[in-house]
């Protein structure tokens, strides 16, 4: 497979360039903010969304949906990095749909991915309880009672988790924190009794919720996959949203830069363009690099995906820790190469160092997925 | 439709080839020539002297040969293979795949080869060409001067016009193997009054020529693959010009892209086994089964991380060459990359060989093998053009920075 976009995924980029440029560049976000939006997106741009096919894209067409593959995603991803787009599609159309698709059964599948597909369902996976994201230090409880279970214990980091109509949640049901056996995913009813759910209004003005969980009751209809043996559905799942987390950050990194470069051709001191500079000239030319790099990478892990979600670990974890340094990297010269113009809320480039701090964190930094890599190759 | 099938039939072609290329690979390649290549002499470089270091070594490189597989991409009729590029990348990752050795090493392959397919003329391509591709003649790359490094297109060495000839007066430095190699392609100044990138050509002669010579020298690594080399009035036809008179700088450029294509790929080959894995034989594990020493386990895995990358973007860098897609200039910010993380590479191998990487001379050490490539892989980001012009070529050509 070559790692070039083929004509129709440039097509896809374009149409979605198109879109969310036009409908939701960076000035949109500000606003959100700005105006406290009680969402946190526009339900409107995302019912156009919908109708465009996007918020289905990975959705198979049997279920309403598009049926592309995360390539496609990733594609959409950079777009919605580049304007910093606060939108489900991160946690409905990737992740949740890629959940309910890999692991739901017929019931589960036909009740929730074509509504998904149509923009009618919110839904959203919950997994991180600790400071850092650690899946299998999972220790969200859920005890056997009735013909069911019961779900104790809190979440952090649930992405569109005050408006989502369905939730994911990762738990414990045998075990310990730490192993891998013993977990299971759960299909939760937000509005289930003993759900305690906080908005927390985040540094980037993305969306996120604290939720707890205090006996809250589900049946065993509600179990996604299979109990106790939910760390590989996970592993998978979780591997799809770095993916596309990594191709965010890719447009972020990018968009970040480019408006760095058009500085530097503009901004004059001791009469020159500052772009004469050879100090940063080069340092221009470094990142420059290290995006490139960032973004074979990227492309490559959303290919491996494609081929077999199973076996494309490795990577991704070289495409979301690259993706992390990368990014982390273009915001601060992005700033420091603004000067002070970097530090005002009136320029944008604060908007992206923000956005990047949270997706470093988002399904494991760089320095988490640079271990797991260390691991898998056994030293 | 009709696209669709295309692909599908062009993906099973494909296919055909990669199973006939890996069952000829498996039947054909010597398993001594499945090693990683350990030193200089496992690299087989052809030429008039050129002396096969193994039986092994011979009858790999005489089946390649047969194939056209020293030179897979050329034309047939130079001596090449004639695959497509897709043809290619599939030999490439076949012969990765099973370790096997490049069976032909020389810069007649990575750098004159190309400039010739691009700017030779028919005499020239059938000179030439097939006696790269047959390992025939030895090549070297007369570029550098004392006073003309960086700034290479400053070059003062003169051809001066005498009827059908050039008189060629001068001196190169740092030429890769002058000492071993049986002919050079060197830049000449032919019009001293031009502006300095205007009066250059580039030519190609014997080494073997009256008034040639050359002097290794000794570098911190103990070796001496580079070269001083003296041109003292040595006759040259105008004829062995490749492209037009004054306008060498072209094929210049056009074959340095090359040549930073090649020495970014320096670190992706013969790599032998991991770095985590090399460390933890001399270092050892903890009860986990992790490397003994936190911070160059973090190094390695940082460092490996950066590697699988870069593999992916020169994966990627042919994919749009192929697509005519690549900006020209990005060899320069592969080389710039690669030349980098393989000097990284080599500060964590003499890290993790602690002191039994510290030995010079012995026989355990293989005559001081790893602390010497270490120093070796220094050249690697001043080689070509250094880590700062290659940047400075990134802000100018891509970026489209101002100034100079």
């Amino acid at each position: 497979m070559a790692l070039v976009l083929t004509e129709e995924q440039s097509m896809l980029r374009d149409s979605a360039r198109g879109l969310i440029s036009d409908k939701a560049p960076v000035s949109h976000l500000r606003h959100l903010r700005d105006s406290k939006d009680p969402t946190g997106f526009s339900k409107e741009f995302w019912q156009s969304f919908a109708e465009m096919g996007f918020a289905g894209l990975l959705v198979p067409e049997e279920f309403g949906g598009s049926g592309l593959g995360f390539v496609e995603a990733g594609v959409v991803m950079e777009e919605i990095g580049r304007t910093l787009m606060s939108s489900p599609f991160l946690a409905t159309s990737v992740v949740a749909a890629s959940a309910l698709n890999r692991g739901g059964n017929a019931a589960q599948k036909s009740e929730h991915l074509p509504k998904i597909a149509n923009g009618s369902l919110l839904a959203t996976l919950a997994i991180d309880e600790g400071a850092k994201h650690r899946p299998l230090q999972t220790s969200l409880q859920a005890v056997r009672a009735g013909n069911g279970f019961k779900l104790s214990g809190a979440k952090a980091l649930v992405v569109d988790g005050h408006v989502a109509d369905l939730m994911i949640v990762a738990a414990r049901t045998a075990g310990s924190a730490g192993e891998r056996d013993g977990l299971t995913l759960f299909l939760v009813n937000p509005q289930a009794k003993g759900v305690a759910i906080e908005r927390t209004i985040m540094v980037d003005s993305h969306n996120a919720a604290r939720i707890e969980f205090v006996n809250v009751e589900v049946n065993t209809d509600s179990v996604l996959g299979e109990v106790d043996q939910g760390a590989g559905l996970l592993d998978g799942v979780l591997d799809i949203g770095r993916g596309a987390v990594a191709s965010e950050m890719v447009g972020l990194s990018d968009e970040v830069f480019n408006r760095t470069v058009e500085y530097l051709k503009q901004r004059k001191q001791f009469g020159k363009l500052i772009g004469e500079f050879q100090a940063l000239q080069h340092r221009a030319a470094q990142l420059y690099v290290d995006i490139e790099i960032t973004r074979a990478a990227v492309m490559k892990a959303l290919q491996a995906l494609d081929t077999d979600v199973g076996k494309a670990a490795s990577a991704v974890a070289v495409a979301k820790a690259r993706a992390g340094t990368t990014a982390t990297r273009a915001v601060q010269e992005g700033v420091q190469m603004h000067g002070g113009m970097g530090m005002t809320d009136q320029f944008d480039i604060g908007f992206f160092m923000k956005r990047a701090r949270v997706c470093e964190e988002l399904f494991g930094d760089a320095n988490y997925h640079t271990e797991q890599l260390a691991r898998a190759r056994g030293y | 439709m009709t696209e669709a099938k295309t692909n599908d039939s062009e993906t099973d072609d494909l296919e055909t080839f990669r199973s006939e290329t890996r069952a000829w690979l498996e039947a054909n390649c010597p398993p001594e020539m499945r090693k990683p290549v350990a030193s200089d002499t496992d690299v087989f470089w052809g030429g008039r002297n050129a002396k096969f270091a193994s039986e092994p070594q011979r009858v790999w490189f005489e089946r390649m040969r047969d194939k056209g597989w020293t030179v897979p991409d050329w034309p047939k009729e130079y001596g090449g293979g004639g695959l497509s590029a897709a043809e290619h990348k599939v030999l490439r990752a076949e012969m990765a795949k099973m370790g096997a050795r490049p069976p032909l090493s020389s810069f007649g392959i990575w750098m004159l080869g190309p400039a010739l397919l691009k700017y030779g003329n028919e005499a020239q391509k059938q000179e030439h060409l097939p006696k790269i591709a047959a390992g025939l003649i030895r090549w070297c790359q007369g570029y550098s001067e004392p006073n003309a490094g960086s700034d290479l297109a400053s070059l003062q060495t003169r051809a001066d016009s005498d009827g059908d000839d050039f008189i060629i007066n001068g001196q190169k430095i740092w030429t890769s193997y002058a000492n071993y190699a049986d002919w050079i392609f060197c830049l000449v100044r032919t019009d001293p009054a031009a502006k300095k990138h205007d009066g250059i050509s580039f030519i190609l002669f014997d080494m073997t020529s009256k008034g040639v010579s050359t002097k290794p020298i000794l570098l911190i690594s103990g070796y001496s693959p580079f070269c001083e080399t003296f041109f003292d009035n040595v006759r040259v036809p105008k004829s062995h010009v490749v492209g037009t008179v004054n306008r060498g700088w072209d094929v210049a450029k056009y074959l340095l892209q090359h040549e930073r294509a090649m020495i970014s790929g320096m670190g992706e080959r013969g790599v032998g086994r991991p770095l985590g894995q090399i460390a933890a034989d001399s270092i050892g594990t903890d009860a986990q089964g992790r490397l003994d020493d936190a911070m160059l386990r973090s190094q390695i895995s940082t460092f490996e991380v950066d590697e699988a990358a870069l593999a992916a973007c020169a994966e990627r860098a042919v994919d749009l060459a192929k697509a005519g897609q690549a900006h020209p200039a990005f060899s320069s910010a592969m080389k710039y990359y690669g030349t980098e993380l393989n000097k990284r590479r080599y500060e964590i191998l003499m890290s993790a060989g602690g002191v039994d990487a510290l030995e010079w001379e012995s026989e355990r050490s293989k005559q001081g093998a790893r602390p010497r490539a270490w120093l070796r892989t220094k050249a690697n980001s001043i080689e070509g053009g250094t880590s700062e012009v290659m940047l400075g070529i990134v802000a100018k050509r891509i970026l489209d920075l101002p100034g100079a």
